[in-house]
């Protein structure tokens, strides 16, 4: 298994913690000029996405993980698990509800996603920064306002509720940012 | 980039430290950056290159200087009287917001000080650098080690301490956790609740900067100070610390060559410990002290890039340098 020593540390670098994979956010070395000097560190795991620190002595080791981010095709959810699909190799991975749980809802089959792979399973996935999904449900609103002063709650074909302008109606399609979760225009 | 404004405050500072000894008659000395020896002390990691010196087959080994304090020390011995020095050093450390490979140190040797009156000199001359640019008169706190402890780790007897209880101490300021260490380890559990827990609370006053001095270091921290006279547990050695960060350190000068010997066999036994290599003593310094030894003298070194930015609010010393080592 490949280490790397407190030298090696360094931004965005992937390590096992307890088993589980990390990446660093933040490392400083600490060299008092009379003493052993350490490295103090945060970094996130990447299974629970929470930030945490350590110091580390000088000199001491981290295992690597094998972490990796990859382009994978979404293919379907069969109940149990989500399916994606590297389009160059046809290579098929299933990820489990707990790397998808906070992004199903703006998962589109057929759509590529950014996918970290640990030990070649999916631990998270990042969908695209856009979509373009169609409106299912949602309040017909004022006629005739059309200014787009207020705002209302809509449900998108992925169960998604995201906040649109008044004049949109059923079944147009809309754009929105999945990182924010936030209506950007209505799609053409 | 660094600005114009930057360079020239630094400029000015270069200048300001400079009159502050010229106007005590303390001359300036411009002592070799290369040697063929090093500091033994295991904690200073020297950066070395080869020299062509005529009438040898092959380049030789050269070490940069750590510091001038060798051949400072011999020019004292010889009788240059009171000097500094205020130039570039080179340490092989890992680069963070408080260091560079290559950095501007100001050392300083006074006859016939003791260390408190040294101590008392280092304070004139912040006061002159940080006071108008950092709203006045900074106030000065004194604490020996075992104060220290006391009053910013409440720690009360650090001299029988226990392992255990700097680690209680470590978890109760809830410091991250420490990886590495033996849990046993007293010096270095010790060593950690200065730096993670005493350190950052030291030279601060409130919302102001102020200077905290800590003195009476433990006699197994001595490096080349003197062992008080009063209580052999403790050196007469000092730190300064301004904002958290360490600005000086000073001793109450060692003067016996055997005195000198046996300090550096101790840290080239503590390298060995530790795996690290060797390195030549400094034959021309032990030599020098046996002909003559050093005058009762205090000396302190202190890092200009960490000063400047403490003069000028950066959080980084690479904001008032012109090229750190990433772009030189």
């Amino acid at each position: 298994m490949a280490t790397y020593s407190t030298n090696e540390f360094k931004n965005g670098l992937k390590f096992l913690m307890d088993g589980q994979p990390c990446s660093i956010v933040e490392t400083t070395s600490v060299s008092p000029g009379k003493g052993q000097a350490f490295n103090r560190v945060r970094y996130r795991n990447l299974m629970t996405g929470r930030v945490l620190e350590k110091t580390f002595k000088s000199g001491e080791k981290v295992e690597a993980a094998d972490v990796v981010d990859t382009d994978l095709q979404y293919l379907y959810a069969d109940g149990d698990f989500w399916h994606f699909m590297d389009p160059s190799t046809f290579d098929q991975y299933q990820a489990m509800e707990a790397a998808v749980a906070d992004v199903t809802k703006w998962l589109i089959e057929q759509d590529m996603c950014t996918v970290t792979l640990f030990n070649g399973q999916p631990i998270a996935v990042t969908p695209p920064k856009q979509i373009t999904l169609e409106i299912t449900d949602t309040d017909p609103g004022l006629k005739g306002d059309t200014a787009g002063t207020g705002g209302k709650p809509a449900t998108l074909s992925t169960g998604a509720v995201v906040q649109v302008p008044l004049f949109v109606q059923i079944g147009e399609k809309v754009i929105v940012n999945t990182e924010k979760g936030e209506y950007i225009s209505r799609a053409k | 980039m660094i600005k114009r404004t930057v360079l020239k405050q630094r400029s000015q500072l270069l200048q300001q430290l400079r009159a502050f000894f010229y106007a005590r008659s303390v001359i300036e000395v411009d002592t070799p950056m290369l040697s063929v020896a090093g500091v033994p002390d295991p904690h200073l990691h020297a950066l070395n290159t080869r020299v062509q010196v005529a009438g040898k087959q092959k380049p030789e080994r050269y070490y940069l200087h750590t510091s001038p304090e060798y051949p400072m020390k011999r020019l004292l011995c010889q009788g240059s009287g009171d000097i500094f020095y205020l130039g570039k050093v080179f340490r092989q450390d890992a680069i963070s917001s408080r260091h560079q490979v290559e950095f501007v140190m100001l050392e300083w040797y006074r006859l016939g000080f003791s260390m408190f009156d040294l101590m008392a000199e280092v304070t004139h001359l912040l006061q002159q650098v940080l006071s108008t640019k950092r709203g006045g008169e900074l106030s000065v706190e004194q604490l020996s080690y075992q104060q220290v402890f006391a009053k910013y780790a409440g720690i009360h007897h650090v001299f029988s301490a226990s392992a255990a209880q700097y680690r209680a101490c470590l978890a109760q300021y809830n410091i991250p956790e420490i990886v590495g260490v033996d849990p046993e380890d007293k010096a270095l559990w010790e060593q950690l609740v200065l730096t993670e827990v005493i350190e950052p609370q030291l030279g601060v006053e409130g919302e102001k900067i102020a200077i905290t001095f800590v003195y009476h270091y433990p006699a197994s921290q001595a490096a080349l100070a003197k062992i008080s006279p009063e209580n052999p547990e403790v050196a007469e050695r000092f730190e300064v610390f301004v904002n958290g960060l360490e600005l000086a350190n000073g001793y109450h000068e060692l003067a016996d060559v055997s005195d000198y010997r046996a300090r550096f066999e101790t840290s080239l036994q503590e390298r060995k410990q530790l795996g690290y290599a060797s390195i030549p003593l400094d034959d021309h310094l032990l030599f020098t002290l046996e002909q003559q030894p050093l005058p009762d003298c205090s000396g302190v070194a202190l890092g200009v890039d960490r000063l400047f930015a403490l003069q000028q609010g950066f959080d980084n010393i690479d904001q008032g340098i012109s090229f750190g080592l990433g772009e030189s």
